[in-house]
């Protein structure tokens, strides 16, 4: 069997298999990131170029230049920033004390949490819109990272509550007895223990963040706009301009794409341990 | 607890409502922005309220938005729509994520810069996601019209401005960013299988098939269920892709449940009544996810051990 199995044509097969799903993968992000970089006669001849075309910068010049590309841009940073640090340190500590903590009511907030993991977004719609109009809150930008928080706290909690759960006790037991109270506890002893499982629920966090579309469509104003809003809001005008749309969407996707490539396995980590630790 | 024995009363004290600090901050906010509107939605769900007037001026109406959704065939249309993007969607990116998960779980030389290209589809916003296939369906510059008609000598078609078409459309777009998910998580329940079954049921003299159906599948039953289900609840939260690239249309074709609610808040401008279907959506939601923790809560079984 084992001739069988690592016999070089199968070894082949396996590379080309796994070749071409790569390959169905990055067609469609090679697409945009290179019709980002092409005039528009090349994209309006309708005939697709892979790679020979004559590059230009224009679709970029153009939407850095006009509008209010910094200002979304900056839109997108802070709320993404914020609430990925809110969600870090309020899902850091709830996850901390559900961990370790016996306390009455343990089992009910473990479970809520889960529960209201999957509430959709766009059931937040109304009632977010009601709430802005209720307290009649002006900055779009501090209601969008309050519910950024709250949808990223749930999946937060749940990922670093495992990562706690494999940390022994006798660690923290020692710091007590030395008279470390709980918060010099969970600072100083566990924080440097769980760099790692931080960074995992912080790209997720992140990306959610920053992707996240109908509550921002929603909320923000013409100047409170991020950049997937300002990114739909190229297909409204008269006639679809794909090369400004495309140089959008490479720049929306770049920082998740830094992540990929820099922390691939750690967000493998988080992807599966939903289903796999389960 | 061996420290607890030294501690003084007061520190017990405060060793007692410690828990609840740590958790209230987390707890608080998860309350007000995502338990609260559920239950927000269940209270405007009984009243009239149209966007622009103040909501204090909205009607009571008792069941009226609820005896209008069960006999409103747009709602009924939508929950169709919902469910036959999930049956396709779930049932392809399920067998194709097995299936290649199967084949190529050998660990080979390499396998990490695959699986870093496997998980781009996942990363890329769903909004992008949607741009970047709007373009390529498009029926004048788009590049499924031009490959279709050169290799195949197909007519130039108007996909998304076609019920049937574009539902194929967003179906394909969800099989694209969604089935490496699938591949990823059933590769990861592979590996993760002890090897002394696989060899012993080798042993046994299992064959290739064999050890598939009868040993390998049913070890990751757990894990396939709980992959399927989270998808499912994915189908009932996606709005993103196809607001982008559709926006529900042409008519309801593509408009899955969430879509619908929004389109009815705001474009319709009918809160009160998209309220009510959003209670809909949530006790759908809910009902799914109450499975998900039955078959497995990872915080319930750790905290038991």
């Amino acid at each position: 069997m084992s001739n069988q199995l690592h016999s070089p044509w199968r070894v082949m097969a396996h590379y080309v298999c796994l070749c071409l799903l790569a390959i169905a993968c990055l067609m469609p992000i090679w697409v945009m990131i290179s019709t980002s970089f092409k005039d528009d006669i090349v994209i309006f001849d309708g005939k697709p170029i892979w790679f020979f075309f004559v590059p230009t910068m224009d679709n970029y010049e153009y939407i850095v230049g006009r509008g209010k590309f910094d200002r979304y841009l900056v839109n997108s940073v802070i709320v993404a920033v914020v609430s990925t640090f809110l969600t870090l340190l309020l899902g850091g500590l709830c996850a901390y004390a559900l961990a370790r903590a016996e306390f009455k009511g343990r089992r009910f907030v473990a479970n809520a949490t889960l529960l209201v993991r999957m509430v959709p977004p766009a059931v937040l719609a109304v009632p977010a819109f009601a709430m802005v109009i209720f307290l009649n809150v002006n900055n779009d930008l501090l209601v969008l990272i309050f519910f950024y928080t709250a949808l990223n706290l749930p999946f937060a909690i749940w990922l670093l509550f495992g990562f706690y759960k494999q940390i022994p006790v006798e660690l923290e037991e020692a710091a007590i007895v030395d008279g470390a109270s709980p918060l010099q506890v969970f600072f100083r002893v566990l924080l440097p223990l769980m760099k790692s499982g931080y960074a995992v629920a912080g790209i997720f966090t992140f990306r959610i963040a920053w992707n996240e579309f109908i509550l921002a469509l929603l909320l923000t104003g013409r100047n409170t706009r991020t950049l997937p809003v300002a990114a739909s809001g190229f297909l409204t005008d008269t006639g679809v301009e794909w090369g400004r749309i495309m140089a959008m969407g490479t720049l929306i996707v770049i920082p998740p794409l830094l992540f990929t490539f820099f922390a691939a396995r750690q967000i493998i980590a988080g992807m599966t341990a939903g289903a796999v630790k389960g | 607890m061996a420290a607890t024995d030294r501690t003084e009363v007061p520190a017990r004290d405060y060793r007692v409502v410690t828990p609840y600090l740590f958790i209230a901050p987390a707890v608080l906010v998860m309350f007000a922005g995502l338990a609260f509107p559920v239950l927000q939605s269940l209270y405007l769900s009984f009243y009239d309220w149209k966007i622009g007037t103040p909501l204090k001026s909205a009607e009571y109406v008792g069941l009226d938005n609820y005896i209008r959704l069960i006999s409103d065939p747009d709602v009924r249309e939508s929950l169709w729509v919902t469910i036959r993007f999930g049956l396709w969607t779930i049932s392809i990116e399920m067998f194709l994520g097995i299936a290649l998960a199967l084949l190529l779980e050998k660990p080979i030389r390499g396998a990490s810069v695959f699986r870093t290209i496997f998980i781009l589809p996942l990363m890329v916003s769903p909004v992008v996601v949607g741009l970047i296939w709007r373009y390529l369906f498009d029926a004048r510059v788009g590049w499924v019209n031009y490959y279709l008609g050169t290799w195949f000598g197909i007519e130039p078609q108007v996909w998304l401005g076609d019920a049937e078409l574009a539902f194929f459309a967003i179906v394909l777009t969800d099989i694209w960013q969604w089935t490496p998910f699938i591949f990823i998580i059933v590769i990861a329940g592979l590996q993760a299988l002890p090897s002394e079954v696989l060899e012993a049921s080798h042993v046994d003299g299992a064959n290739w098939w064999q050890q598939i159906f009868l040993v390998k599948l049913p070890m990751i039953s757990s894990i396939l269920v709980i992959a399927l289900l989270m998808r499912l609840i994915d189908v009932f939260r996606a709005l993103e892709v196809m607001y982008i690239m559709t926006g529900g249309g042409p008519g309801r074709a593509t408009e899955l449940m969430s879509l619908h609610i929004y389109n009815r808040a705001f474009d319709a401008q009918l809160l009160g009544y998209a309220s009510a279907i959003a209670v809909l959506l949530i006790a759908i939601v809910f009902v799914i996810s109450i499975s998900i923790l039955l078959i497995g809560n990872p915080m319930k079984d750790k905290s038991d051990v």
